[in-house]
């Protein structure tokens, strides 16, 4: 600990400082800048502004991972939006000229709020990137319902969230002959080198990516945001490294939020229990069409997730001058599970039913708008596995009617469910005579374990104590992997490494067979195994060391890629859970405290039941961070984010969360990957902030509609 | 942060004369001082570092404490007498920021911790307070954490400290040190500036004036005192609505009485006609709840922070429960 | 293939490579003529983990920041430069405080230790052996000042129950959400930490 480095922590002679300097007006135009205080500061070296920029190249194609602003035009699309960058020779100079950039802008009219343009939506043109389309239905739009039916139709709403990964965006980078050379901290090494590549005119080879450690990122880390361009556009003008590190404030309006949503759930079901409609529509915000789009998929999860004759979805973007949305942590799932899963809380309770009975009466078997069959699906045993750990028996349905002394007490529980994902990887394995293999692959740890959990596969594979084995990550040189998003990292890479520690065994099974001597030549490498350092088989055991020896040989490669199997489209694959929280709501002063955590996963094989845990935890503990505390505030008047700070943007800090119990059900998954995992990323959060409202709703009577459930909204 | 130059007197008068520019500020414990510096909100050219001028004694004699200007956070709180006889302060002091904080936090400098009005710590944004005439778009704006109790036209930014509030409950004086070399004592009541105005004007502290301690005197009324402290999150969050509230009850009748609030004031907030509902009475729920009904009086609120007036009275009930209980 | 629970020691990196740095000069400043007085430059010597760091600064530079980057240890992190989450965290003369608040000039002759020397040698500190046995990170940057601040509390006797570390542990934030696991490692190590440790 304290050894791990970071982007920002790279040292390089003769290192500049760059810092942004972002737009106090939500639209219009810069008209001109008064830059001579700036200037005359001590250490300054440059300041970058749309005048003097480098014009970047292929900026069109580039737009859709790389977005605005990029100092090529004199536009303001949002408050906040970069405007110019100022690099001096240490930090605090750097800081303070910055400070001292003066703007003159002429300011437009602005969207500042979702509402004020509420009526104009539009339809996304990039819905989940071509994976799915913005509306659905199944069955009649509008069904004739009969008489008795019982109908829940409700808005639900969710904030501005901000990720708020603990390290910083920050990226060195470094000029040197043909050659840029970025140390980023980023979600996607491969990414990163496209967008850089192709908006600096260089060809891929020329532009290496490094990011061994990334200090979190929960998808903010996704995209090469602008401050990465910037700090390699600034080390091309100042021939020296330049090392960005955007502040807390400015990462407010530097890489990606989750937007408001506003969601109307229409629900119909008949007295049994039984749904007969299901529609969500969903109106998230985008920025300005010359910033991006991005649009927060929350109604996916309700194609899927219940069983019903008529099931219908749309999605519709309200353009803002806000900066350009993202991926945050279960992008869509989250949001929309808070909708949908409230107004299922809303109907059990109209029903009088048991919210878990309720939905085992509408269980989908397959998945209803996909019309395929589940690759694997044990969410009933994380209701049954939940509920009995968590005690759900012992809860009255009837709302406030339990107490623990002043403080009431509440039980919720909401569904989860997030898709299994997976896209081609590669990997490559090297194995040395003293018996020790390294693992490469161009992927990234951002906290998942991914270091640990591909030695762990590579080890198990050739029979190697753990400790033999190391993994080399977060190089663009290195075998290319995909973006560590979409809870899809093991079920990407983990296959690739497999296959090339496959490769190298086969290698030394060949290499047994050739130089093991007369007995080994007869022997069919099938029966062959390889464990404890040495090839076994009817013949013997040869050591590995022995075996180079033999074939004086110092090393064996393998080099492999691992794709999903084409049949794997015939299957709708997903991963599961049920969470159960039991919360104390005072009653007097509407301050809601959780005070326990059930959350049973179904989440396929685990590869490391630890690191697994962990992150089940994590994930819950976000979700609770999403219903009780988060939300990104907007100065209307402006389109200024007011607490663009964490001590403002508040998260869940240690004193706020309980003993959390997880459960991984039995499952695994035979058909989505090899190795039968399901993700663990994201699925942990969905479900919890509507788990947490629903017990809310138990402990109180009040129904919260609008995130985060705030104590003014309780105060009775 | 523009740069400036850092001078660490030895002693006192030195320390009040170099004060007295109007480019210069004291540090004492420098968490919130870090901040405005870096926010660019206070732009001064020479520091005063009070830390050499032996400020930091805790002392108790014949019932009066003394907690001098340096003393930090964590210290005051965790002192025996303190935590004995004056709980109110402790509780105060253990609510208030992260352990972190309270290791560097100072008696003197947590008086004056400047608000947390996030339109006045964001230069991209107008205010009075920092740029006096520039407008105060907080109170049209995201109002939700400000004050509803002295508030004026051009400012309604919330005194954040939670250590004041209690003092002012327990009627804390102030030692004050001033540049011609002479002491003086200021009643907490007296110390603090309605922002009228002169929202940027926040005390009666004048140029090269220091405050040396506080001074604790009425034992009585600490002894049966607490602080209560609402917030977003369970720690390390300032005050929705906080209470201090302390009581002398003799013959199971209210002989004194003394609540303040935090989070809905310009500055920390005494409200005497719920002290003055309370004496002679009898501690009971109904009483606590029938004197607390006059709080919200005079409160000017908007529609994001209207929701205080009943916090208020509700705090202010729970925390009198507690001690009478 | 189900595989055995393991740490996550590859996030250790390199703790103890800290090779002798007697002076550390920041060289990259240029205005040796100001190092008398006035807004220029002042040369202090820092204590960090029992070594003299003889630096040349300006007085605006923070603990942090001259930690990082003139004597280059990075393994204090900065997550919010404001006080407000705890990354930052050393020890100054044996109490934990946020170095982000801290002025590096009012530093002088004041012992400072940072997670770099908290262990001895090779040997982990215990608080660092439980986080590692208790998973108690997952991207490891909020690790470093998590691990100060429970050295500090179990020191300052605050580590009673579950409860009282949780509050007392709260001026760090995780957005992983390792608390569970945190909280953990410091009652495990709380039993094993022995005074001065």
């Amino acid at each position: 600990m304290g050894g791990a480095k970071y982007a920002a922590e790279f040292e390089l002679p003769d290192m500049a400082h760059a810092v942004l300097v972002q737009s106090t007006i939500a639209a219009g135009k810069i008209l001109g800048f008064d830059l001579i205080a700036a200037k005359a500061m001590p250490g300054v070296l440059v300041i970058i502004t749309p005048d003097n920029a480098e014009k970047l190249h292929n900026l069109k194609p580039a737009q859709q991972k790389v977005t605005y602003p990029l100092l090529q035009n004199a536009d303001i699309k949002f408050n906040g939006q970069h405007v110019a960058v100022v690099v001096a020779d240490t930090f605090e100079r750097a800081t303070a000229a910055a400070a001292a950039v003066r703007v003159h802008y002429r300011a437009t009219k602005a969207v500042t709020t979702m509402d004020q343009a509420f009526s104009e939506s539009v339809t996304p043109k990039n819905f989940s990137n071509g994976r799915a389309k913005p509306d659905s239905q199944i069955g009649e739009t509008s069904p004739i319902l009969p008489s008795g039916t019982l109908r829940v139709e409700q808005i639900y709403t969710t904030p501005i969230e901000h990720h708020n990964p603990m390290e910083p965006h920050a990226t060195i980078a470094h000029w040197s002959g043909e050659q840029l050379t970025v140390w980023t901290a980023t979600q996607g090494i491969s990414g990163a080198q496209k967008a850089l590549s192709s908006l600096f005119g260089l060809k891929p080879q020329n532009v290496t990516v490094i990011c061994p450690y990334v200090g979190g990122g929960f998808g903010s880390k996704g995209n090469t945001w602008p401050p990465a361009v910037l700090a390699a556009m600034a080390t091309r003008q100042v021939n020296r490294p330049v090392k960005l590190v955007v502040t807390r404030e400015q990462m407010f309006t530097s890489n990606g939020y989750r937007p408001r949503t506003v969601q109307r759930i229409k629900l119909a079901a008949n007295p049994d229990g039984r749904l007969l409609s299901v529609r969500h529509d969903v109106k998230t915000q985008t920025s300005m069409p010359e910033v991006g789009e991005f649009a927060e998929p929350s109604a996916l999860i309700t194609r899927m997730l219940y069983s019903a004759p008529s099931i219908g979805t749309s999605h519709r973007l309200v353009q803002v001058n806000h900066g350009l949305p993202t991926y945050m942590r279960g992008p869509g799932e989250s949001s929309g599970a808070f909708a949908i899963e409230s107004a299922m809380d809303e109907m059990a309770a109209a029903l009088k039913i048991d919210p878990i009975d309720f939905r085992l009466r509408n269980y989908a078997e397959r998945d209803p708008t996909a019309d395929l069959p589940f690759a694997s699906k044990a969410l009933r045993e994380c209701y049954a596995q939940g509920a009995a750990a968590f005690g759900w028996e012992k809860r009255n349905p009837a709302p406030r009617s339990m107490r623990d002394g002043h403080m009431l007490v509440g039980m919720g529980m909401a569904t989860s469910s997030y898709p299994t994902n997976r896209m081609p990887a590669s990997a490559s394995v090297h194995l040395t005579a003293d018996g020790s293999a390294l693992v490469r692959s161009g992927t990234q740890d951002i906290g998942t374990g991914t270091y640990t959990t591909l030695a762990q596969v590579a080890a198990d594979e050739l029979g190697l104590p753990l400790g033999k084995v190391r993994t080399q990550l977060g190089d663009s040189r290195l075998p290319p992997a995909p973006v560590s998003g979409g809870s899809m990292t093991s079920a990407s890479v983990v296959p690739a490494v497999q296959a090339a520690a496959q490769g190298v065994k086969a290698q030394l099974f060949a290499l047994a067979i050739s130089h093991g001597g007369f007995q080994w030549q007869s022997v069919s490498p099938d029966v062959l195994t390889l464990i404890d350092s040495a090839v076994d088989g009817p013949a013997g055991r040869i050591g590995i060391g022995q075996l180079f020896t033999l074939a004086k040989i110092k090393q064996l490669n393998a080099t492999a890629g691992a794709q999903p199997a084409p049949d794997a489209n015939d299957y709708s694959k997903h991963a599961f859970g049920a969470q159960f929280v039991e919360v104390r709501v005072d009653p007097d002063l509407g301050i809601v405290r959780v005070s326990r955590w059930v959350g049973a996963f179904d989440c396929g094989r685990v590869l490391n039941a630890k690191t697994a845990r962990s992150q089940l935890i994590g994930g819950i503990i976000y979700g609770m961070g999403m219903a009780l505390f988060e939300e990104t505030r907007i100065d209307r008047n402006t389109g200024r984010i007011t607490n663009a700070n964490i001590s403002d943007y508040l998260v869940a800090v240690n004193a706020d969360v309980p003993e959390i119990e997880t459960i991984i059900v039995d499952s695994i998954d035979p058909i989505s990957n090899p190795l039968g995992t399901k993700g663990i990323g994201e699925l942990p959060m969905v479900g919890a902030a509507p788990a947490i409202a629903n017990a809310v709703y138990h402990a109180t009577g009040t129904r919260i509609r609008d995130l985060p459930i705030r104590i003014e909204q309780l105060l009775a | 942060m523009q740069n400036f130059s850092i001078t660490s007197p030895s002693n006192l008068p030195a320390a009040a004369a170099a004060g007295q520019n109007s480019d210069t500020a004291f540090i004492a414990g420098g968490t919130d001082m870090m901040q405005l510096l870096k926010n660019n909100v206070i732009t001064p050219s020479k520091l005063i570092d009070l830390e050499k001028l032996s400020l930091s004694e805790i002392k108790s004699e014949n019932g009066v404490l003394r907690l001098g200007a340096m003393a930090t956070m964590a210290d005051v709180a965790a002192h025996p007498v303190v935590r004995q006889n004056w709980p109110a302060i402790s509780r105060a002091l253990l609510l208030s920021a992260s352990p972190q904080v309270r290791n560097m936090g100072t008696m003197g400098g947590n008086l004056l911790q400047r608000t947390r009005c996030l339109y006045f710590r964001d230069t991209g944004f107008a205010c009075n307070k920092r740029a006096p005439g520039s407008g105060c778009p907080a109170i049209p704006g995201d109002s939700r954490d400000l004050a509803i109790l002295g508030t004026s036209p051009h400012c309604i930014a919330t005194h954040p400290s939670d250590l004041p509030v209690a003092l002012m409950a327990l009627d804390a004086e102030l030692e004050l040190l001033t540049p011609e070399g002479t002491t003086r004592r200021m009643s907490l009541s007296k110390f603090y500036r309605l922002p009228g105005t002169t929202p940027h004007i926040e005390s009666n502290l004048e140029a090269g004036q220091i405050i040396t301690a506080v001074i604790l005197a009425d034992q009585a009324i600490g002894r049966l005192s607490t602080y209560l402290k609402v917030r977003d999150r369970t720690s390390f969050a300032f005050a929705l609505v906080s209470a201090a509230v302390a009581l002398d009850i003799e013959d199971g009748l209210i002989k004194n009485a003394r609540v303040a609030l935090g989070g809905v004031g310009t500055m920390p907030w005494r409200v005497h006609q719920v002290e003055l509902a309370l004496c002679g009475q009898k501690p009971s729920d109904r009483v606590f709840e029938l004197a607390t009904l006059r709080i919200g009086e005079g409160a000017q609120t908007t529609e994001m922070n209207a929701f205080k007036v009943k916090l208020a009275q509700r705090t202010v009930v729970r925390a009198l429960q507690a001690i009478s209980a | 293939m189900s595989l055995p629970d393991t740490t996550r020691r590859t996030i250790l990196g390199t703790v103890a490579t800290l090779a002798a740095l007697p002076t550390v000069s920041r060289a990259d400043i240029s205005e040796p003529d100001a190092v008398s007085g006035g807004l220029g430059l002042q040369n202090v010597t820092l204590q960090v983990n029992g070594q003299q760091f003889r630096v040349t600064l300006e007085p605006r530079v923070s603990l942090l920041d001259v930690l990082r980057e003139t004597i280059g240890l990075t393994g204090t992190k900065k997550g919010c430069d404001h006080g407000a989450c705890g990354a930052c965290t050393v020890h100054v003369d044996g109490r934990r405080i946020v170095s982000c608040l801290t002025l590096a000039a009012r530093c002088k002759s004041k012992k400072i230790v940072t997670i770099e020397g908290l262990s001895n040698g090779g040997d982990l500190h215990p608080v660092q052996a439980a986080f590692l046995h208790h998973d108690g990170f997952q991207c490891g940057y909020c690790t470093p000042g998590q691990i100060m601040s429970a050295v500090a509390l179990i020191q300052e006797g605050h580590a009673s129950s579950a409860d009282e570390i949780r509050e007392w542990m709260s001026g760090n934030i995780c957005r992983c959400g390792a608390y569970p696991n945190i909280v953990a490692a410091v009652q495990d190590a709380s039993g094993n930490v022995t005074e001065g440790g």
